[in-house]
């Protein structure tokens, strides 16, 4: 199977790869894991007074669809409001990188680890 | 000759359960291997010459998913209605993914350690531990008819096999 253009790149030239501090209560963290192909993901964000994401970092273990997935996400939602970025739908991802159908659920997975990284931040200003 | 309808445990004589008699498996194997030899098919028309590469497929298939631990597991939940081998998106405990992430940098690291063969056999120890555990985990919940708790132990064998394919490419490289 060949992968288009835009995932070789980001798979080569990961953007935001890294980790922060999830003790800091501005940061919230998703990690989400995809069982039948064994990949785990960590997408952080650190988001400012304003509710809107100044930073992302991301961690993937798995395919080169599902490092590009989260490499393209942590890209998008710099600057996003924590609204916006919920609003990110994995169908947006799978388009941008012209994923083939037996690895749309790469762009799921991102998609579930930045709600789930919004939901971590979320509990944490409770 | 071979019923395709019978389940893989059926096909071998074995009872279905986790625990699988390997020397069993093995020489029963072996037995319905002669029977399917396709020499004796040589003389036969096409279709029973097809029909006796299907069956050969069937036996090599119940052969390799009764022998690995993981596969049998599978297959068990897959004969209860339960398939985990093509789920995509199931949370699994933030606790689990976090440690699989670790193990994972602790691969990363391995490449870099002074003895990176010492480095990558630890780390496969302890891996082979989880995997022993999750294990045990699923046949008790097996055994209990808790199929929802057996799947989840077969989700972490997913993520640990994963593991331990990608240290065994590590430790390919460092030989090479």
């Amino acid at each position: 199977m060949a992968y288009s253009e835009k995932v070789i790149d980001h798979y080569e030239n990961p953007r935001n790869v890294g980790k922060m501090d999830d003790g800091d209560a501005s940061v919230g963290t998703g990690m989400v894991g995809a069982p039948a192909c064994g990949d785990v993901m960590r997408l952080q964000i650190k988001v400012n007074g304003e509710g809107v994401i100044e930073d992302a970092k991301f961690k993937t273990y798995g395919c080169g669809s599902a490092i590009a997935s989260s490499s393209l996400v942590t890209e998008w939602v710099k600057g996003m409001t924590l609204d916006q970025a919920a609003e990110l739908k994995n169908t947006a991802i799978a388009e941008e990188l012209a994923l083939p159908p037996v690895k749309i659920h790469c762009s799921v997975l991102a998609e579930d680890a930045i709600k789930a990284a919004i939901t971590d931040y979320k509990q944490k200003q409770k | 000759m071979i019923d395709i309808k019978q389940n893989f445990f059926e096909l071998f004589a074995l009872p279905v359960a986790y625990q699988v008699d390997q020397q069993q498996l093995a020489g029963r194997y072996r037995e319905l291997q002669k029977v399917l030899h396709p020499d004796r098919f040589s003389h036969l028309s096409e279709r029973e010459r097809r029909l006796s590469v299907q069956y050969t497929a069937y036996l090599n298939e119940a052969q390799a998913t009764l022998k690995s631990p993981l596969k049998r597991a599978q297959y068990l939940l897959k004969l209860q209605g339960v398939d985990t081998t093509s789920e995509t998106s199931v949370t699994m405990e933030p606790a689990f993914l976090m440690r699989q992430m670790e193990l994972r940098e602790e691969l990363d690291a391995a490449a870099r350690a002074a003895d990176p063969e010492a480095a990558l056999e630890a780390l496969q120890q302890e891996v082979a531990d989880e995997l022993r555990q999750q294990r045990q985990q699923f046949e008790a919940r097996y055994q209990a008819d808790d199929f929802d708790a057996a799947a989840g132990a077969v989700r972490k064998m997913q993520f640990l096999e994963k593991l331990v394919l990608e240290i065994e490419a590590q430790e390919d490289q460092l030989l090479d």
